[in-house]
């Protein structure tokens, strides 16, 4: 065991990197503060507490999970509605199969014990910074903890202002806050629309949606109109 | 209001929290071992799309006249300026002044 091992499988994991990932990602923390407040916002509204709305983003870190199971919660938590959620979590969750095997270069052949609970901070801006890091000839896999370190914090904190200002309005209608939660996913929808064409997914999935809301109520509306919308972008040419 | 059942809570957040990181390990551990083609691919594209807009759809159809007219001013801010900040800031201020005007 004289040999150095080879540079791919260097494990350097510095704290510069992690301090280069962390500060890569702050154009993208008003976004994600604006997200979490409104977040904050809807999980006082829902009649949650503080701790369960700071422990469900220390827990979770997954923005769209929180807002569409907290916005979708049932009246009552029957098992088949623990079901409905999880389900739901999975599917909103699933793009990150993607996200996370396109990072088999930046970190295979590092160890599993670190490999793992990095992952747990694996959210989109420092992927996508990673993925820019690693063509620019960037190794050091601290880089996307950092990144996603400085995320998760501003993730959970500033939901507290949102949960604040969430508790403090009377009737959420008057401030418009009601919309919060569909206003941002909107805007999402522009930024994620490919022409009418390609957007074959949103469209299916949306009109899904409305009919099943329509019809039954309930929040299997989300269910059915992401299932028929994921059919429908399979057909959706390249 | 949600399910003041603490218990049940705390189940249900424990399960999405499994979900969750298992979602963000999995493509990792896979690769390699499952190849993702093209389907699976435009599949796993056409998610996050189909969910945002099968949440979003509900709130028009029973919003009525003030959801229409905020989420076109949050879409149009959006399409102009591309900061969904600004843009969610006018949804929410179109949505106020359609309240005050009893809509």
């Amino acid at each position: 065991m004289t040999a150095p091992p080879p540079a791919s499988a260097e494990a350097r994991w510095t704290f510069a990197a992690f301090r280069h990932g962390a500060i890569d990602v702050l154009p993208f923390v008003p976004g994600l503060a604006g997200f979490a407040m409104a977040y904050g916002t809807l999980a006082a509204r829902k009649g949650m507490t503080l701790f369960e709305t700071l422990l469900m983003s220390a827990s979770i870190f997954a923005g769209v999970v929180q807002m569409v199971v907290l916005d979708s919660w049932p009246q009552t938590l029957t098992a088949g509605a623990i079901a409905g959620i999880v389900a739901l979590t999975a599917l909103v969750n699933a793009r990150y199969l993607m996200i996370g095997a396109t990072l088999r270069p930046l970190l295979g052949g590092q160890p599993p014990r670190k490999v793992y609970p990095t992952l747990f901070f694996l959210v989109e801006p420092p992927w996508l910074m990673s993925l820019r890091y690693y063509s620019n000839g960037g190794r050091d896999p601290a880089y996307l903890l950092g990144g996603g370190v400085a995320m998760y914090v501003v993730w959970v904190t500033t939901a507290i202002p949102g949960y604040l200002a969430g508790a403090a309005v009377g009737n959420p209608k008057q401030f418009g806050i009601d919309l919060l939660v569909p206003a941002f996913f909107v805007a999402m929808m522009v930024s994620l629309w490919r022409g009418p064409r390609r957007s074959w997914g949103l469209i299916v999935g949306a009109l899904a949606a409305a009919l099943t809301e329509f019809m039954f109520g309930g929040f299997w509306y989300l269910i059915v109109g992401a299932v028929a919308g994921c059919v429908a972008g399979v057909l959706n040419d390249d | 209001m949600i399910e003041k059942d603490a218990f049940g809570f705390f189940v249900t957040l424990g399960l999405m929290m499994i979900v969750v990181y298992v979602t963000r390990i999995a493509g990792y551990w896979l690769i390699g071992r499952l190849v993702i083609g093209r389907r699976l691919r435009r599949m796993l594209d056409a998610l996050p799309g189909a969910i945002i807009a099968a949440t979003v759809a509900p709130a028009l159809v029973q919003g009525g006249t003030r959801a229409v007219l905020a989420l076109a001013a949050t879409a149009g801010v959006m399409i102009v300026v591309r900061k969904d900040f600004f843009a969610v800031v006018a949804g929410v201020a179109v949505a106020a002044a359609a309240f005050a005007y009893g809509l």
